[in-house]
């Protein structure tokens, strides 16, 4: 029942005085039936610019082939291959917050999950354009696909990662899409009838028709909670197969057993670093303190130490398995990594993902804004030269000394890359714009329970203990969205 | 009597708009629908909807759709052409169970979502059954059917003495048409 009280100790999910579920409606739908304001544009008009690149670089590489790369005959993998585990990788948090999460009940998902989905869906959409991209003739892409055909009796490889892998992206993109849009109805319906007009007739197409009865909610529930049974073992089993990309073949530093739980882990890693990123500009932005509030960023902030020390205690296993498998090969690859010619790209690496993320066990850190900003971008930095190291080192010095090489992007990698953040960020402002950014009806979940005024409430009839109610007020000492000159006088 | 169709309660409180129900209930009238902008737990309980078997339509699916990936992958590469790499067996389990796995949740997610529209009568383009505009935004709505109910001052006074901000008399079954 949504009069049920929740403990004093837990911090509140939404924080602000006179919240009502009007008001939630009203502050979240703000950006969306207004017109946007100048950092929208300002926002906007970079990341299209940026998109534009990318089209350009695409199309250039589509006509050219992938010649036009800095690929060469020994280093057939590189930024084309890094971009994409990036970006699959930072989709993951959005899994992973609407999945797992979910199964965990953990209720302060509710107001960041929407825009984390979103997240995830066009992280997706950028990865996938740069396997298209690496096929050389794009137009073939369907051969990735088990067709009956007449080009011999071949069939598609089942036995290789790559076709695994063409099998895992695209269900993981489909079915996030399908979670990410069923929970969008209510919402969209919500749209639907404050609009009037033309909106109100586009609305009303994308809202199915919802009208929010009981029996249509009590189906939506039992359809989330087994989505979401379905998701969690799905986004392991994606960045997993990402992983056998590399684990199932035979080069020194691609083939470990320890791939698949390190990718995964730093898949979380950059999400929920990429979803800080994003959140606390829109939070700031669109004015959403109240619902995203420091309790949000601090958990998520956890959640990067967690994963960022799975990741750095990858590393190391991984560096000293290299030297106690006494195969020279290995161990040579893993001394070439460090201090090689691109020693400078594995210590970027250590020092964005293993060190600085480690300032985060520090409260005042995890706690600042500004500072939480900028090691959340400092992390995507380490997670890209992570991918970049995996690939390219491993590669760039094979059996064959006479064959050495080094790797070198061209004007069309660097913007093929710049492009897709550019697109992805189009993308991300246009969904601000049109859609709500924050789960509205899960949002109105928390107001009788979980916000800061049903808990001041409790504290004002006085029956709760003394301690408990010190330690949550000191508790909210850290949010930036409360006054706390009404909790001096208890 | 007059041409009033549905009676709708607007309670601005999901706790208060419970014990409505629950009033109602006792008179033995009868509940057309309840809407509300967010999901109430323990409503489907006193309505009497029962509990959902989409999760057991999902599991079949699901199924199904580990069965199809186990068949398409042995027909093509054990039956119709089988490839003879380093002389390993063409029936290399292990290296089925990755896409046996998405299959099968990829068969299960739009089974279920398909079935959970199809059940609920969502489709894109659905004209909108909507019977109160802010039942999408802060009003938690109890419909109830004004021609088999008679007692319309009944109602009134239950709905108004549980908690209900506004009671309306609507003509139309559904306003959203307009």
């Amino acid at each position: 029942m949504s009069g049920h009280k929740e403990s004093i100790l837990r911090e509140p999910l939404i924080t602000g005085n006179n919240i009502t579920y009007a008001k939630i409606t009203n502050d979240i739908l703000l950006p969306v039936e207004n017109k946007p304001n100048k950092a929208w544009w300002i926002g906007f008009i970079l990341s299209l610019c940026g998109a534009t690149l990318w089209v350009v670089a695409v199309s250039y590489t589509f006509w050219f082939g992938i010649g036009s790369w800095g690929l060469n005959k020994t280093v057939g993998w590189a930024w084309d291959i890094t971009g994409f585990v990036w970006w699959v990788g930072i989709g993951h948090a959005g899994t992973l917050i609407s999945a797992v999460l979910l199964l965990f009940r953990q209720n302060w998902r509710n107001s960041i999950n929407r825009s984390a989905e979103a997240m995830t869906i066009f992280a997706v959409i950028c990865a996938a354009t740069y396997v298209v991209s690496h096929m050389g003739r794009p137009w073939l892409a369907y051969w990735v696909l088990p067709l009956p055909n007449q080009f011999g009796s071949l069939w598609v490889n089942f036995n290789s990662p790559l076709v695994w892998d063409m099998f895992a992206i695209s269900t993981y993109f489909s079915v996030s899409l399908l979670f990410w849009y069923t929970g969008l109805l209510p919402d969209i319906a919500t749209i639907r009838d404050r609009a009037t007009g033309m909106r109100r007739k586009i609305y009303s197409i994308f809202s199915f028709g919802w009208s929010g009865n009981v029996k249509t909610w009590q189906r939506f529930e039992a359809v989330s909670l087994v989505l979401a049974g379905i998701s969690t073992p799905l986004v392991l089993s994606v960045h997993t197969i990402v992983s056998m990309d590399f684990a199932t073949s035979v080069i020194p530093g691609w083939h470990t057993t320890i791939f698949p739980p390190y990718f995964v882990a730093g898949a979380i890693f950059s999400g929920f670093a990429m979803v800080l990123t994003l959140l606390l500009v829109a939070r700031k932005v669109l004015g959403l303190e109240n619902y995203i509030t420091m309790f949000h960023i601090e958990s998520m902030n956890k959640i990067i130490i967690l994963t960022g020390s799975i990741v750095g205690v990858a590393y190391l296993t991984e560096f000293f398995i290299a030297w106690y498998s006494g195969s020279e090969y290995e161990q040579y690859a893993f001394i070439n990594r460090s201090t090689g010619p691109y020693w400078w790209a594995y210590w970027m690496m250590m020092t964005c993902n293993v060190i600085s993320p480690q300032l985060l066990w520090f409260k005042k850190i995890r706690t600042n804004i500004p500072a939480t900003w900028i090691l959340s971008i400092v992390v995507n930095v380490g997670m890209w030269f992570e991918r970049f190291v995996i690939i390219v080192t491993s590669l760039h010095r094979d059996y064959l000394p006479s064959s050495w090489a080094m790797f070198y992007p061209t004007w069309v990698d660097v913007s093929v890359f710049i492009g897709s953040i550019g697109l992805f960020f189009t993308l991300f402002l246009l969904f601000l714009r049109v859609l709500p950014s924050i789960a509205i009806a899960e949002v109105k979940l928390l107001l009788k329970s979980a916000s800061e005024q049903a808990k001041l409430e409790q504290i004002k009839e006085g029956h709760l203990d003394k301690e408990q109610v010190a330690e949550y007020i000191e508790s909210l000492d850290k949010f930036d969205s409360v006054k706390q000159e009404q909790y001096a006088k208890i | 009597m007059s041409n009033i169709k549905y009676i709708l309660g607007s309670f601005g409180d999901p706790d208060e708009m419970m014990h409505g129900i629950e009033k109602l209930q006792e008179n033995n009238i009868a509940i057309h629908d309840v809407y509300t902008p967010m999901p109430i737990h323990g409503i489907e309980a006193k309505l009497g909807v029962k509990r959902s078997r989409l999760d057991i339509l999902a599991f079949f699916c699901g199924i199904t759709g580990t069965a199809s990936a186990f068949a398409l992958i042995y027909l093509t590469s054990v039956v119709d052409w089988r490839n003879n790499i380093g002389g390993k067996p063409a029936l290399a389990l292990p290296d089925f169970i990755p896409i046996m796995f998405e299959l099968t949740i990829l068969f299960t997610a739009f089974s279920l979502v398909g079935a959970y529209y199809a059940s609920t009568h969502l489709f894109p383009g659905r004209a909108p059954r909507v019977m109160d505009l802010r039942a999408t935004d802060d009003r938690f709505i109890i419909a109830i059917d004004a021609q088999q109910n008679a007692a319309h001052t009944l109602i009134d006074g239950l709905l108004k003495d549980a908690g209900a901000l506004e009671v309306k008399y609507n003509e139309r079954k559904y306003v959203s048409y307009e």
